[in-house]
């Protein structure tokens, strides 16, 4: 154990973090007290803030860049993690991240949080990130030789890594059909199916970069897919939204002001609200959901339900943020995993074949064009593929000819 | 730095067991490191692998990517990962005495 970066004892057993306790003011939960709790039974939780307070006075990270550490049979699944100040800090010196595959729409026993928290106690840090972006449990700071029993522990349990670096990366998905009523299809299963099907490419990594599934079951799109994923699977209908009159009746009753609240916040402008009648022009409707999560016992999703396959998101890296935008405007619901097999099958043979190193595959669409790409894989244009309609400023839309059309 | 030592042979190594002279490398260097990647001894189609990815980088100074390799070995990813139980960038890249490779392979 070094001393703290200053060189002052420490106070109860902890390093000196003059600068860390800055984060722990507010109204808001703090890592470092989460961090210091831990610190109380874990060596590496002590020595980790020692690391992060060096880290804040010195203005940069103290973990060296990359690390290739791994289990027997996977190329993925463990991040290695090199501190560059590991005599200062010999518990943080090897410091590496596993990633474990999370069940559907975080569904867990408590008992099964205890077994993978008493694993981690014994085999690691013991700190968790409950989840990290992509959805994974991320367990933070272990030893190499500590890597092949946590993974054979984690197996036993019933458990499985995730995704890392260029391959599928574990799937995610919204609650779906166990807890919400505006499930367009069963998010859930489609996640676990998928995530089963493609187990080669997400514990194998072969792509050119990362490729990210989320499904969302309705537009709401909990797990926000459109921003995250490279394949965003978002549920939709096809038909008319549900209206029960006797409802809406219920909330104007109550004080709701549907003009105001509901049908003036609509983007479609496709609702009415005469006093007595709601009535929506649904060709108009651009599956917003606010009118539904203003009054979800009045309004509903249509019955010819399905979703909408979106592709291309990113987060800023190599070029700027990209959202995913529509490919299949509507697939019904029980068609969805045939159809997204098939379809992924043709969109990785093409990245495969022309995606640049680190080049996601909106990067490449934006490369080489939509045109090319939907020639690639077998797809006919579509208006609905436009990502913004009618938001386009050098074609102005006349709503008087649509009734000619 | 750490060293990686077999049978009295002493290798500089990186972190993670990577060789960090990469001049080094001859055919018993990949022989010594084998062992180190739960490979008991090295065949024909370990061989194939290895000198298509030591090529690979003399030429371009680089890894190749993974369906690269696939590719030019004819092998599959699943029987490269026979071959090489840790993986094509873990196992065959440190095999051929390849610097750590950056999320390349």
């Amino acid at each position: 154990m070094a001393d703290a970066p200053d060189g002052k004892k420490r106070a109860n057993g902890l390093p000196d973090t003059k600068l860390l306790d800055d984060l722990e003011k507010g109204p808001w939960p703090s890592f470092v007290t989460e961090i210091k709790s831990a610190a109380k039974n874990s060596e590496s939780a002590r020595d980790l803030l020692g690391q992060l307070e060096l880290s804040y006075e010195d203005r940069k990270s103290h973990w060296k860049h990359g690390g290739l550490v791994g289990v027997l049979g996977y190329g993925g699944g463990v991040i290695g993690r090199y501190s560059d100040v590991g005599e200062q800090f010999p518990n943080v010196a090897h410091f590496h991240t596993m990633r474990v595959n999370h069940p559907a729409a975080w569904f867990y026993t408590s008992d099964a949080l205890r077994t993978i928290c008493d694993v981690w106690e014994r085999r690691g840090s013991g700190l968790t990130n409950m989840h990290g972006s992509t959805g994974d449990i991320i367990l933070l700071g272990t030893t190499t030789d500590q890597l092949e029993p946590t993974f054979q522990e984690l197996t036993h349990e019933g458990f499985d890594l995730g995704g890392s670096g260029s391959a599928v990366r574990t799937p995610s998905s919204c609650v779906g059909m166990a807890r919400c009523e505006w499930a367009c299809y069963d998010s859930m299963k489609l996640c676990y199916d998928l995530t089963m099907h493609y187990q080669d490419e997400l514990h194998r990594p072969s792509f050119p970069y990362k490729f990210k599934f989320k499904f969302s079951a309705c537009p709401n799109d909990c797990v926000a897919s459109i921003a995250r994923a490279d394949m965003s699977v978002i549920g939709t209908w096809k038909d008319e939204i549900q209206i029960d009159e006797r409802e809406v009746a219920n909330y104007a009753a109550a004080g709701l002001d549907i003009a105001k609240d509901v049908c003036s916040h609509c983007p479609g402008k496709c609702m009415d609200w005469d006093g007595k009648k709601l009535s929506i022009e649904n060709h108009d409707c651009v599956r917003c959901m606010h009118c539904m999560n203003v009054m979800p016992k009045a309004l509903r999703p249509g019955k010819e339900r399905g979703a909408v396959i979106l592709l291309g998101a990113k987060a800023p890296i190599l070029q700027g943020a990209l959202l995913s935008s529509v490919l299949i405007p509507f697939v019904a619901a029980d068609e969805l995993f045939e159809t997204i097999k098939e379809l992924v099958s043709r969109i990785w043979d093409f990245w495969d074949e022309y995606g640049t190193n680190r080049e996601r595959i909106g990067e490449l669409i934006q490369r080489v064009g939509m045109p090319a790409f939907l020639d690639a894989i077998g797809l006919d244009p579509v208006p609905e593929m436009v990502s913004a309609p009618r938001d386009n400023p050098y074609i102005y839309y006349q709503t008087e000819k649509e009734g000619e059309q | 730095m750490s060293t990686f030592e077999v049978e009295g042979r002493k290798y500089e190594v990186d972190e993670d067991g990577f060789l960090q002279e990469p001049d080094r490398w001859t055919d018993d260097v990949a022989k010594d490191f084998a062992q180190s990647e739960s490979i008991d001894s090295l065949t024909d189609g370990h061989w194939k692998v290895i000198h298509y990815i030591r090529n690979y980088y003399l030429q371009f100074g680089i890894a190749p990517m993974v369906r690269k390799v696939c590719k030019e070995t004819g092998y599959k990813l699943s029987e490269i990962y026979q071959l090489f139980p840790s993986g094509p960038a873990k196992g065959a890249c440190k095999l051929a005495g390849l610097p750590k490779p950056t999320g390349c392979v």
